[in-house]
């Protein structure tokens, strides 16, 4: 492949501000199996000084006798094969990632900073309660914290991320429902949901009731209160919606299943565009997850474990997670002691060991509170700002199929290049060229072709600028030359892999050529 | 591709080829189209029910995983065992590719379906 301009490239000269980029350094990198020669080792060890066991005697049957394959490397060898392999990587603190939905925000230093200081870093989930007040008070300042940004009554911090969030709200509301005695087996999704809503509806053993949008992409309130009865325990909304728009009826919605003593419960997914602005609790949600690793700037991806704490209406507070953290009596400083509640009859029980991801809690606190209520208000309104720029500047050559205002993502489809044969991925693809990560492609299903992006507030106007050139040249290539997007990238080590093999036959596992599982 | 006269449709992309008391179900070729490449089908076991309408397994493309739903009513007599291992015949003849035989207990219920005429228009509109 190519690294510098081909020829056909050269047919359409980049009108705007190209970012160059070039190949990987490292062209090829065999897997760290092919690259084993026996005996080799990074390590020496001394000689043994205590007497040889016997791992048979001591284990019996269960004692392994294939030592399995392992790979045998020199330490030079292994730092560099995992370097250069690091060197493939794309992430957020090299370019922008305009994943929509998935609100790739910078990870602020500050953040990191903070977790690592020693007694935070390393405190011991074991240590007596009395030693561990400071760590106690992250978790209660963080709820709440997060209480007054949502507007709810009550707060777990323990799910490990946004999907397990959902699950552990969903079983919140399937525990109120039994209390009641008046158990439910039906919850309402909108056709625009992340397919986490219904895999977790019906992993709490729920029927999933498809709701249809209306033609702006929002709920169809008609519909609604058609499907809404006695049998249903919630609905599962995302608001604002995957496509970007804020349900502005979103009160009324509350109304109708509060009429039938159904609950709303919010995916807090697209947090990023409500935070300072307006307030789930005040808007009628009854219970809510949210993404730490979105909204509040912990790491998203491979940089990190999620966290997907769970906010709910006073209602469904006896059923939270235990342990909570509660205040005992205040001393003569006026502060109260930290304790960890377990007696908590009603609970839906533990969700997560110990007390949930603990970094992150850290991370977003200090994220909250280096913001202040201010800052957290700029960051909403930079990123609504950020998003509606790309779709002004890009509307003219990239199909808008709801025409709705949006917030802090817009959603385009690939309908006009479709016309010459080049789609969503295609485009994508070719993005990788003039260095940017991929934005989401085809999803959500109810806008065929999609093209999702979510550019949140962490890009300054140079690097969205640099953006909208690649996305405006793209365009034109699609046009004029669909051949370079179908064939692209054309700038990295490898090209199109073969994704439907990929997902029909997986490998999981090296296989040696020879077939021999040991050695 | 021309849609079997021979054949019933949903308006969620499915058809049925009825024979006498019995139906094959697969989806149409519009369906194989906008999903894309399918990489894995989920069908329900023989011996169980499905009704009109309602979810019978999925199907999963590179793209996205779809629902199945049921043309009619009846019980699942046999499951195409060849989608498990050659998903991508759905994507070459998608029109021959079954995926259930049922036994169908509600024959009035083909009433309701559309012919290969209707389901063609529904297409056509739907993707205008």
């Amino acid at each position: 492949m190519a690294t510098e301009d081909t020829g056909k490239e050269a047919a359409i000269p980049f009108e705007g501000k190209r970012r160059k980029v070039s190949s990987h350094p490292s062209q090829n990198e065999a897997l760290i199996f092919e690259k084993s020669s026996p005996g080799k080792r990074a390590y020496r060890l001394p000689p043994l000084d205590v007497p040889e066991a016997d791992p048979s005697a001591l284990l019996g049957t269960s004692a392994r006798q294939d030592p399995g394959m392992l790979p045998e490397l020199s330490e030079i060898e292994i730092v560099r094969h995992f370097t250069r392999l690091s060197t493939w990587n794309y992430s957020i603190d090299l370019g922008m990632y305009p994943l929509g939905s998935c609100t790739m925000k910078y990870n602020p230093r500050v953040n990191e900073f903070v977790s690592r200081l020693e007694g935070i870093a390393e405190a011991h989930p074991y240590q007596p309660e009395s030693l561990s007040q400071g760590a106690l008070g992250i978790l209660h300042l963080l709820e709440r914290c997060l209480l007054e940004i949502t507007g709810m009554d009550a707060i777990t911090l323990q799910p490990a991320a946004g999907a397990h969030g959902e699950f552990t709200g969903i079983l919140l509301a399937r525990a109120y429902h039994q209390a009641q005695g008046d158990p439910r087996h039906r919850i309402l999704i909108p056709d625009s949901a992340h397919g986490t809503n219904p895999a977790t509806a019906a992993l709490c053993g729920y029927e999933v009731e498809n709701l249809r949008s209306n033609s702006l992409g929002m709920v169809d309130l008609a519909e609604l209160e058609h499907l809404v009865t006695g049998d249903t325990a919630a609905l599962m909304l995302t608001n604002p919606s995957t496509i970007g728009v804020f349900e502005s009826e979103i009160h009324k919605i509350a109304d109708i299943l509060h009429a039938k003593g159904a609950l709303l419960y919010m995916d807090g997914a697209n947090m990023n565009a409500l935070v300072g602005k307006t307030r789930p609790g005040d808007f009628g949600v009854d219970v809510m997850h949210l993404n730490l690793h979105k909204t509040f700037s912990t790491p998203h991806g491979g940089g990190g474990p999620g966290s997907g704490p769970v906010a709910a209406k006073k209602i469904l507070e006896p059923f939270l997670p235990t342990p909570v953290v509660v205040e005992g009596p205040r001393g003569e400083d006026g502060r109260a002691t930290l304790r960890l509640d377990y007696d908590r009859p009603r609970t839906i029980g533990r969700v997560r060991a110990f007390y949930g991801n603990f970094g992150m809690f850290v991370r977003a606190l200090a994220y909250i509170l280096a913001n202040g209520p201010d800052g957290l208000r700029q960051t909403t309104e930079d990123a609504v700002l950020n998003a509606n720029y790309l779709r002004s500047k890009l509307e003219d050559l990239y199909e808008l199929p709801y025409k709705t205002p949006t917030l802090h993502e817009v959603v385009f489809s690939d309908r006009r290049q479709a016309q010459k044969g080049v789609r969503t991925g295609d485009i994508a693809k070719r993005l990788i060229d003039y260095g940017f990560h991929p934005y989401t492609t085809s999803f959500p299903i109810i806008v065929p072709g999609a093209l999702m992006i979510e550019p949140t507030e962490s890009e300054s106007r140079e690097e969205l600028d640099l953006f909208i050139d690649a996305m405006r040249q793209i365009a034109r290539e699609a046009q004029e030359n669909p051949e370079l997007v179908l064939t692209a990238p054309h700038s990295t080590r490898v090209s199109r892999l073969d994704e439907v093999a990929a997902a029909r036959k997986p490998m999981l596992r090296y296989m040696p050529p020879d077939g021999a599982v040991g050695q | 591709m021309a849609y079997p006269a021979s054949y019933r449709y949903t308006r969620e992309h499915e058809w049925i080829e009825v024979q006498g008391k019995t139906g094959k179900v697969g989806i149409t070729d519009h369906a194989q189209e906008s999903l894309g490449d399918i990489v894995f089908v989920e069908l329900p076991q023989p011996g169980s029910k499905v009704e009109q309408g309602k979810v019978f397994g999925s199907v999963e493309s590179v793209k996205a995983v779809s629902e199945l739903f049921s043309p009619v009513t009846g019980t699942v007599l046999e499951v195409n065992k060849e989608l498990e291992t050659s998903p991508e015949k759905i994507n070459k003849d998608a029109h021959s590719a079954w995926m259930l035989k049922l036994e169908i207990s509600d024959p009035a219920g083909l009433d309701r379906l559309l012919t290969a005429d209707q389901y063609e228009a529904y297409v056509k509109e739907e993707t205008a």
